[in-house]
């Protein structure tokens, strides 16, 4: 069987400030055999306009994502949210396209697409992980990302409190309704800081942003590392935090 | 502007409404600890029913289909209120549904109404248009009496007084009733308020009651509840008034089946509610003598017009949508300016309100972080993050060019050619100088919103694009 051709689409969130997870991807996804390629002519996915209110913009991106994601055989997005964005609200905007019914969250990819569970990750550190909204209810992921770590090797998975609860970045949410946000995201702190995990995981680098400028901010010692890095990570070449 | 009927007069916008409500750290405890209690418990009994995601998607079907044909249907239940001896009432706006009452009861001679929990009464503001004209409403809902004995505001659509805790209910009953209770103790409580409700319930003339749904073909009105209050107010006086909004209908007896299963375990997460009353007309001898059918519009006709945002008026006002949002949960009902707080209030205020400039409405659909729960919950599938985001674009069409939308152009200008945006993240990524501990805490506006409370992270050296371009290019 051929390897299967995979268009990486980074999001632009993950592409300028997480560099470190698209590389993973690359890098997780080559191990599983695949042909990885990224188009340099991506760029966002309109979330942030769509949910805003700001249509229009939006649905030019989504008409450029078609064009540039077409003829892939699955597009991989290392995030929930903008997968969701693709597959679910694309088609609202612009039609129905393969490329968009061929984008997947990277958890799905692996374990729906790949068939794999343990992609012979090494990360020997206490974890928690945290679902991240559209990732759950937009795509419905379900346990995928926790049948994924649980494979890892070295790795102590703490169950996090009301996990299923929105950290409260919800995009211009968390600057339009700037207190509700940090009350939503006070309580995620406090249920990771209850588990004692020395790092927060979540296929979502934008969620991982706000939770992670929140535990920065209060100087709590607790790491935030997106799911491609964790995944990634080997006994020859483990994961190191990127600077 | 304020002059609306739907939002309080004078709330402000919801961001600021919801930071005074943050604040207060007693709110949030009551919240959360009753939130939780019922969402919880609601999640058991759903997931007892090996049907439930049938019974969501007739209950879906079938108010649709009412609203597809709501003109026939309206004129159906006319028809088989009238034949059975009641008579119906038509109310474009909540002035109008007001004076029809306001007539009624004086008509009826009386200077006082009791009255059954209703979120219609509650919208149009039915018991100070009433006391304007010299007649007193009670309110028999344990819940609704403390909001009204406390001079407070609502702040859930089922359990309005969900805000206050059963020492602050003691102080309200001590304060305001003659009989006052000694103790916080619950059943002391409910005893102060059944003496309190009980003379008013046997010297009541006139009743007026809202409607959890009304049947097209019989003409019945069925209202659901957990005391029985509402039944002493449906039973004992000579006239009955129900003010009912026009999406209430069902079109057969046979529909209530799937209704009464999705109503109570949303809602109150109990398998069957106490009680369930219901009424056709007039019966000689038996019950009310009179009775009023007012048909209220107030708004509604007009969300009806919108192919997205009329799925709004599916909503059987169950509130599970409230139960499981984590804003509401935070910062309580008040913050959202209306009888309908939560997520269905923040689609349904504005529509019913139907202005985009006025500030209070439109800041409404902005109340939301979009996780989802409050579809994932809904007992008839109101998708209502789609009417959220369909709701910010004619809002902000209403507001036209402001800062932030120029923003957003830009935004959208950059990302639609890939050297451009590649340009823009090498000169972001010049900012990593001005924060060497790799985190910055603190932006100029309209960025401070975002490092009052969090860091952020500082662009990287170089961006992924830059990475594969140099080795995989």
């Amino acid at each position: 069987m051929p390897a299967p051709r995979v268009g990486l689409f980074a999001t632009c969130l993950t592409d300028t400030f997480y560099p470190s997870t698209a590389r993973a991807v690359v890098r997780l996804l080559e191990r599983l055999g695949c042909d990885v390629d990224f188009p340099m002519d991506q760029t966002c996915c309109g979330q942030m306009h769509y949910n805003t209110g700001y249509r229009e913009e939006a649905r030019s991106l989504a008409a450029k994502y078609a064009k540039v994601f077409d003829g892939y055989d699955a597009i991989v997005a290392p995030s929930g949210s903008c997968g969701g964005m693709v597959r679910e609200i694309h088609p609202e905007l612009h039609g129905t396209s393969d490329a968009f019914a061929r984008t997947y969250e990277l958890s799905e990819f692996i374990v729906d697409v790949l068939g794999v569970t343990d992609v012979g990750a090494y990360f020997p550190h206490r974890v928690t992980y945290h679902p991240t909204c559209h990732s759950l209810r937009m795509l419905g992921v379900g346990d995928k990302p926790l049948a994924l770590l649980r494979a890892v090797r070295g790795l102590d998975l703490a169950e996090l409190p009301a996990a299923d609860t929105c950290c409260g970045f919800g995009g211009t949410f968390a600057v339009k309704n700037a207190d509700t946000s940090t009350a939503m995201l006070g309580d995620k702190m406090r249920n990771v800081l209850n588990t004692g995990a020395e790092v927060l995981c979540a296929g979502d680098n934008s969620c991982l942003m706000h939770i992670g400028g929140g535990l920065s901010r209060l100087r709590t010692g607790v790491r935030t590392v997106h799911l491609a890095e964790i995944l990634a990570s080997t006994e020859e070449e483990p994961w190191a935090a990127t600077p | 502007m304020g002059s609306n009927p739907v939002t309080w007069l004078g709330s402000p916008v919801f961001p600021k409404a919801a930071k005074a409500a943050l604040a207060d750290t007693q709110l949030r405890r009551n919240l959360r600890k009753a939130t939780h209690t019922i969402r919880d418990k609601r999640t058991r009994v759903v997931s007892e029913l090996p049907d439930w995601e049938e019974l969501r998607r007739a209950g879906e079907a079938i108010k649709d289909d009412v609203l597809s044909n709501l003109d026939t249907y309206l004129e159906r239940i006319e028809a088989a209120v009238t034949a059975r001896g009641g008579v119906v009432h038509w109310a474009r706006d909540a002035r109008e549904a007001n004076e029809i009452v306001l007539r009624l009861a004086r008509e009826a001679g009386t200077d006082e109404v009791v009255k059954v929990k209703s979120m219609a009464t509650a919208e149009i503001g039915l018991n100070e248009a009433l006391e304007a004209g010299g007649i007193r409403a009670i309110e028999t809902d344990l819940a609704e009496l403390i909001v009204q004995l406390g001079h407070d505001r609502p702040s859930h659509i089922l359990v309005p007084a969900i805000h206050r805790n059963r020492s602050e209910i003691k102080e309200i009953f001590q304060r305001e009733m003659a009989e006052k209770p000694v103790s916080d103790e619950p059943r002391e409580l409910a005893e102060a308020a059944r003496r309190h409700l009980r003379r008013k319930f046997l010297s009541a003339k006139v009743a007026v009651s809202g409607a959890n749904f009304g049947v097209a073909d019989t003409g019945s009105i069925v209202v659901v509840e957990s005391e029985g209050n509402g039944r002493m107010c449906l039973t004992l006086p000579e006239v009955l008034i129900t003010v009912m909004g026009i999406e209430k209908l069902v079109p057969t007896w046979q529909d209530l089946e799937v209704f009464l299963q999705l109503l109570p375990r949303s809602s109150t997460a109990e398998r069957m509610n106490p009680y369930t009353s219901v009424w056709t007309g007039v019966t000689p001898g038996d019950g009310p003598q009179q009775f009023h059918l007012v048909l209220l519009d107030n708004g509604r006709t007009d969300a009806l017009a919108d192919r997205v945002g009329r799925q709004a008026l599916r909503c059987i006002r169950c509130s599970a949508c409230l139960n499981v949002c984590p804003v509401y949960e935070r910062t309580g009902g008040q913050a959202y300016g209306s009888v309908y707080p939560g997520p269905i209030g923040a689609i349904l205020s504005p529509q019913l309100v139907n202005d985009m400039h006025d500030k209070q409405a439109a800041s409404l659909p902005y109340a939301s972080s979009l996780c989802g729960a409050c579809y994932e919950v809904c007992p008839v599938r109101i998708n209502i993050p789609e009417v959220l985001v369909h709701l910010r674009a004619e809002a902000v069409e209403a507001k036209g060019r402001t800062p932030e939308s120029v923003g957003m152009a830009a935004l959208g200008w950059l990302f639609a050619d890939a050297r451009r945006y590649e340009n823009a993240q090498k000169v972001g990524s010049l900012a990593r100088h001005l924060a060497p501990s790799g985190r910055i805490s603190s932006l100029p506006w309209p960025g401070s919103k975002w490092t009052s409370t969090r860091d952020v992270p500082t662009p990287p050296a170089e961006s992924f694009r830059t990475w594969w371009r140099r080795n995989r290019g």
